[in-house]
């Protein structure tokens, strides 16, 4: 593993992409920040624009008019990004599998790099994840 | 000339006031997260977010704007900081540079990074860019004047001298200007000055997060953005060792002084950290009326006070 590999896993920035989610996930997620979990230790901000993102966090199901938007987002991000796909509806579509505005799981619309199941996971869960995530390679 | 570049590049310059102030900048990072009862980043970790951005990313070129001046700001942010670093810390070191006047070239140096940011951001064509700029343009309307007036009280009270070495000696020779009543006041205004100039969390409009999405910084990735870091890191050392020099009667460099001159630094920068964690976000409107009314009236008594000899 070079020097530039190095800095990338040492230094993941996230930006957060809900879909048409139930807001556990996003709960979750926003957990992960918190003072008892602290994602800082391991060099993970949450950033405000996507330019500047290294990971993009995917949770909730893709609904169709969510599927533009989040084609969009992916498309605007520099490369390499990573992608996590988080909770039930982000990794298979959940209980909205079958429904009729429901447009895919999210590796079906952009390459996923992990998933992290669950319903919602547990913030241990996603740090789990993300660690393993950074430390692939 | 071989003397000048090392300046420039080295020594007092580019490479030093670089790798200080990203260690100042982490410190800030590891204060705020113990305040908040966190662990923090560990100590490298703004050497890793800077060459993660100029290294590993890709640059993206804003589609509707101009990407030659977009691309040039952020290294005219880096070139401004480090000139002003560089006239900062010279006397700072007792290098003597012989230009008589400087502190009328730092102050003019000092506001180059957030004109680029500004220059840099409309070039863009981003409409959230365009709030954060001129949030920022009011913010520097605001605060300009007071960092004026601040400066020149220090000019009045080192008697009639522009240029920061003999500000320096004069403190070196008698007390610092902190221990009296105007330098106190003094401080206080310089401290709220060099928050605004930093875009730390009362005045940070132009880059707010979660309301205009980072604001005047919204269209930079990639190397561009490891610039706008670089330019950033060099203003969170250059302007609280201003402060300093000003203030407190800069570093001397002999034995156990030079512990004391760190401290002096890293002082300054923990009162900046704590003012940043303990308030919210203003709006730009209080922001310039805090400057306008407040802070010119605080500089104002000094400079009186200065005159009657406190």
């Amino acid at each position: 593993m070079g020097f530039k590999d190095y800095c990338f896993r040492k230094s993941l920035w996230v930006f957060h992409f809900g879909g048409a989610s139930c807001n556990n996930c996003d709960i979750e997620i926003l957990d992960c920040l918190t003072p008892r979990h602290d994602l800082e230790r391991f060099g993970i901000l949450l950033v405000g624009s996507v330019r500047h993102a290294d990971v993009l966090l995917v949770n909730g199901s893709i609904n169709m008019r969510d599927k533009d938007r989040l084609l969009e987002i992916y498309n605007q991000a520099p490369k390499p990004i990573l992608v996590v796909a988080i909770g039930a509806c982000g990794c298979t579509g959940g209980i909205f599998a079958e429904g009729i505005t429901f447009a895919g799981p999210v590796d079906k619309i952009i390459p996923v790099d992990a998933y992290i199941p669950g319903c919602p996971p547990k913030p241990e869960a996603i740090i789990a994840g993300i660690v393993k995530l950074a430390g692939r390679k | 000339m071989a003397l000048n570049l090392l300046y420039f590049f080295v020594f007092p310059g580019l490479l030093f006031v670089a790798t200080a102030g990203a260690l100042l900048s982490w410190f800030d990072r590891k204060i705020t997260a113990r305040v908040q009862f966190r662990k923090g980043p560990p100590l490298l970790q703004p050497f890793y977010d800077f060459f993660k951005l100029l290294l590993v990313k890709e640059t993206i070129l804003p589609k509707h704007g101009s990407p030659f001046i977009f691309l040039l700001a952020p290294v005219f942010a880096v070139f401004g900081a480090t000139m002003a670093g560089v006239f900062i810390l010279l006397p700072l070191f007792n290098i003597s540079t012989g230009f008589k006047g400087d502190l009328i070239v730092i102050f003019y140096l000092l506001t180059i990074p957030s004109f680029s940011y500004i220059t840099g951001s409309l070039a863009s064509g981003n409409p959230l860019a365009a709030v954060g700029s001129s949030r920022e343009m009011k913010l520097i309307l605001s605060y300009e004047l007071t960092f004026l007036l601040l400066i020149a009280a220090i000019i009045m009270k080192a008697g009639q001298k522009f240029d920061l070495n003999s500000v320096i000696t004069i403190q070196q020779e008698g007390t610092p200007f902190i221990r009296s009543i105007s330098g106190v006041l003094l401080f206080i205004v310089g401290i709220f000055c060099v928050q605004a100039k930093l875009a730390l969390v009362p005045f940070d409009m132009p880059e707010a997060e979660t309301e205009i999405s980072e604001g005047i910084f919204i269209e930079y990735s990639g190397s561009a953005y490891a610039m706008i870091k670089l330019a950033k890191y060099i203003m969170f050392f250059v302007l609280p060792a201003f402060l300093v020099a000003l203030l407190m009667g800069g570093f001397r460099l002999e034995g156990i002084n030079i512990l004391w001159a760190v401290l002096k630094i890293i002082g300054t920068v923990l009162l900046l950290t704590l003012i940043r964690n303990t308030n919210p976000r203003i709006k730009i409107k209080q922001a310039v009326s805090f400057f306008m009314i407040w802070m010119n009236l605080l500089a104002v008594i000094a400079i009186v006070l200065i005159v009657f000899g406190y």
